[in-house]
């Protein structure tokens, strides 16, 4: 129906196209075939750019200073309840068969290997993965992103790289400091609530822990930065739509990363668990 | 084929389209468009919205490349370079983008200075090409300001000058005065006048506004006096050579509807073309 005499006068109604739900679900899937591949191809480059200049230095040290220093305060604080919280939940449980004394032990692992570097990886995802999304989302529509090609300068190594390999190195960093907030807010509530010596709580943590148990949150933690990285860099400079589009490009950043995360953890524990019985 | 300088007569030419087709979705927004832009000579592209201006300067700086057909900008046959040539390639070409596209987290100083840092030119050469061109758009007491702080009619200014940064034979401008009260406009069409007549570069101007073809076509930038002269009061062979430097050309449904001289654009009796003249 038109909306004005221009178009009553002008353009003649279109005449609506039926379309099957096949050609629908065909569509969907191309275009989901053809993300992916864009994806890949993103994630790619920004590695491969490490090895060819120019580099961008001062780019990166900000990327890590955002990454890493501005999600400390979240990091610390979450991780010093969710030691804490765990040692209450396994401690009513071990209370039962008089084995409070193994809280340490199993705070400790669930930390290292699982809650470290899944629960940093979550928080990192939103806050910087959507973070990144939202700022290159917003450089795309105002056309800064074309200003930079324009005057010779790659993105993917501008933009993407160094968020990336910032990423790569502040999450592991990260995570560190998680589990060892988390073991702080373990003894704390372990003294407090079981009644358990600090020394003792301290000894058996560290006991406990073997090279693979750090190498499986370390590898998680390398992995779940990438996947943060990547996503919220792909998402960020694939948005359609103006500011509206970069909205959904933020969420979905935050989404994507946090399902991935998940779901990838799944697989990289199995794969770790495997390994460790083989090499370590 | 790769993107080696041609050595046929296109050579000379700065930017060639040979019946370029580009769209999305399967629907083309131009069809078969050729033109050529001659050195030192300014193209203005007159359409009407989604006719496809910025697309075709966007081609030419080889930021798009056409679904078919030949773009050939400074003997380079950029529809089929790939992007890291094409990367080394844009450092000839200025493109001012309809907004200004500058870097909102840079200082204007930065923004004009990023090609400079980028091509690693040294540290102490960056600041006095910087004040140069900021002096050439008026606008060097606004280095440290932010491009939040700025104007419209600013942000244009300092785009032109990011542009022309380092003297690049070739601007593409997109829309440069849309969106901007007339005396502001007029501040910028004398800049893109100056950049003309004190640098002699070739440029495609992408514009709704038939006016803005006319100031340049009418009007000349006398670098002696320093002011901007109407050729018609000049009255000498030179100013007519330059007033010929300019031509129009329209595009209507994807097609070229017209291409020519500013007097046969001005006297048309085409009911299409009056459009824009209103």
């Amino acid at each position: 129906m038109e909306d004005t005499p221009f178009q009553a006068a002008g353009s003649p109604t279109k005449q609506e196209e039926t379309v099957s739900v096949l050609e629908v679900l065909s569509g969907a899937a191309k275009r989901t075939i053809a993300s992916v591949q864009d994806y890949s191809q993103l994630s790619f480059r920004a590695m491969t750019n490490l090895a060819t200049g120019p580099h961008y230095f001062q780019d990166t040290l900000d990327q890590m200073d955002d990454v890493g220093v501005g999600s400390l305060p979240i990091i610390l604080l979450s991780g010093f309840f969710i030691g804490a919280v765990m040692v209450l939940q396994t401690g009513s449980q071990f209370t039962r068969f008089g084995q409070t004394s193994l809280t340490g032990d199993v705070v400790s692992l669930a930390l290292v290997r699982e809650l470290g570097p899944t629960i940093t990886g979550l928080l990192a995802a939103g806050r910087c993965s959507s973070g990144m999304a939202s700022v290159l989302g917003s450089m795309l529509v105002t056309e800064q992103v074309d200003a930079m090609r324009a005057m010779g300068t790659d993105p993917s190594r501008k933009l993407v790289t160094p968020r990336v390999l910032a990423t790569l190195l502040m999450l592991p960093l990260l995570t560190a400091m998680m589990v060892f907030i988390g073991l702080i807010g373990g003894c704390v509530a372990s003294v407090f609530s079981l009644r358990l010596s600090a020394i003792e709580f301290w000894r058996r943590a560290i006991d406990v822990l073997e090279f693979a148990d750090l190498m499986q949150g370390f590898t998680k933690s390398l992995a779940f930065g990438f996947i943060l990285a990547t996503v919220g860099c792909y998402k960020g400079l694939s948005v359609r739509g103006g500011t509206q589009g970069v909205g959904r490009a933020t969420t979905q950043s935050v989404v994507i990363s946090s399902v991935l995360i998940i779901v990838t953890d799944t697989f990289l524990t199995k794969l770790s668990l495997y390994l460790a019985n083989k090499i370590f | 084929m790769t993107a080696m300088p041609m050595s046929t007569p296109e050579a000379s030419t700065p930017i060639t389209f040979q019946d370029v087709w580009i769209g999305f979705n399967e629907e083309h927004v131009l069809r078969g468009v050729t033109f050529q832009v001659q050195p030192r000579e300014t193209l203005v592209l007159l359409g009407e919205s989604g006719a496809g201006k910025t697309l075709t300067l966007k081609m030419a700086a080889g930021l798009l490349a056409p679904n078919s057909g030949s773009v050939i900008v400074l003997g380079h046959e950029v529809s089929d370079m790939k992007e890291k040539e094409l990367l080394k390639f844009r450092q000839k070409i200025g493109f001012v983008f309809q907004e200004g596209a500058l870097f909102d987290s840079l200082t204007v100083a930065d923004n004009v200075a990023y090609r400079l840092r980028e091509d690693r030119v040294p540290v102490n050469e960056i600041e006095p090409r910087v004040r140069e061109v900021l002096r050439f758009v008026e606008l060097e007491d606004a280095m440290e300001l932010l491009p939040s702080e700025l104007s419209g009619g600013m942000k244009r200014r300092v785009s032109i000058a990011r542009a022309l940064i380092n003297h690049p034979p070739i601007v593409l401008y997109d829309s440069p005065t849309a969106g901007l009260d007339p005396v502001t406009s007029q501040t910028i069409l004398t800049l893109i006048l100056r950049l003309r007549d004190v640098y002699g570069v070739t440029a495609l101007l992408a514009t709704q506004r038939l006016q803005d073809g006319f100031a340049l076509a009418n009007f000349h930038f006398d670098p002696e006096t320093k002011r901007v002269l109407s050729n018609a009061h000049n009255g000498n062979a030179r100013a007519a050579a330059r007033a010929s430097q300019t031509r129009f050309l329209v595009y209507r449904d994807g097609k070229v509807y017209f291409e020519g001289e500013p007097e046969e654009i001005a006297n048309s009796k085409d009911e299409y073309l009056k459009r824009f003249l209103v």
